[in-house]
């Protein structure tokens, strides 16, 4: 059976191909692309990814104008009903907009833009995203943002750490999030925000291929289901 | 009816922007700055009777992030002109 994503595009994502690319080299078949103001999903998704950019050019907050999209209606639905749901970067900012991920991300705390490949420790190997790493091991993910600096109420963070919702976390702390919290996934598990890019480092290429993982962790499951 | 929206991020979350624009104050000469923090003003012009739930839920659902900010409204029509 195909492997059937969808690959959200909103005014001013701009890592929606390279998300596509990913997807359909992971899995053997191209994403459905879908567009913000579309009215609904696709039906029968095994997989949602929500791509980096500076959607609605990050006017009011970052992700604050599409996560009230007419498509994150639909979106949250699906969520609900335990369809994996992927967002990196802007995508992150989103989900947390929407209410689908706890918290909030910030600007950076140096004030900077920092785009580079930066270390990451995979935190929690038993997600339906990170299962095909090792528990502890550290991976080579570029970043490429200025609102990446994780925040959450003190009683939230202790919540997200005592269930193992913390996935990703920086080695060395790039933006001044909260206990190095680079990804994190809801309380089902099927939805991860993360401001890291694996679609990044996906090919030889790209300089790294431990993105690559984070996909076929998803693929496999669908596949074995 | 026109409204001023005051968005500030609440207190003890940390305001990058505004510590660097506290930097620069001091870096230009001015003493005795304790603190500076930065937020939005949004205006609106809204139609007169505008409910103050509807203001209050305008400002919960988008106009404000309630993880990280907190918001006054003002009323301008009902605020003397100088």
């Amino acid at each position: 059976m195909a492997f059937r994503a969808a690959v959200i595009t909103f005014p001013g994502s701009n890592c929606d191909r390279d998300m596509a690319v990913a997807i359909e080299q992971a899995s053997g078949t191209a994403p459905i692309r879908v567009w913000h103001g579309d009215a609904s999903l696709p039906e029968g998704l095994d997989f949602i990814a929500l791509p980096g950019g500076f959607s609605y050019g990050d006017y009011l907050r970052s992700g604050a104008m599409a996560a009230n999209s007419p498509i994150m209606q639909s979106v949250v639905e699906a969520a609900g009903k335990g369809v994996p749901v992927l967002g990196v970067c802007n995508g992150f900012q989103i989900l947390t907009e929407s209410g689908l991920l706890p918290g909030a991300l910030m600007r950076n705390a140096s004030q900077n833009y920092i785009c580079r490949t930066i270390p990451l420790r995979v935190e929690n190997a038993q997600t339906v995203f990170t299962r095909s790493y090792a528990e502890g091991e550290e991976i080579a993910i570029p970043i490429a943002h200025h609102d990446g600096n994780y925040f959450a109420a003190s009683d939230v963070l202790d919540r997200l750490e005592g269930d193992g919702r913390v996935a990703f976390r920086y080695s060395n702390n790039p933006n001044g999030s909260q206990q190095d919290i680079a990804g994190i996934i809801n309380a089902q598990g099927n939805v991860l925000g993360m401001m890291p890019h694996p679609e990044r480092a996906f090919e030889q290429a790209h300089g790294g291929t431990d993105g690559r993982r984070l996909f076929d962790s998803v693929i496999a499951g669908m596949i074995a289901a | 009816m026109k409204i001023r929206v005051l968005v500030q991020l609440k207190p003890g979350v940390l305001d990058p922007q505004g510590r660097a624009v506290h930097h620069s104050l001091e870096g230009l000469g001015f003493e005795g700055v304790n603190e500076v923090r930065i937020g939005r003003t949004i205006d609106l012009d809204v139609a007169d009777g505008t409910s103050d739930a509807a203001l209050d839920d305008m400002c919960k659902k988008l106009l404000a992030n309630m993880v990280i900010e907190d918001y006054a409204i003002q009323k301008l029509d009902q605020v003397e002109p100088a």
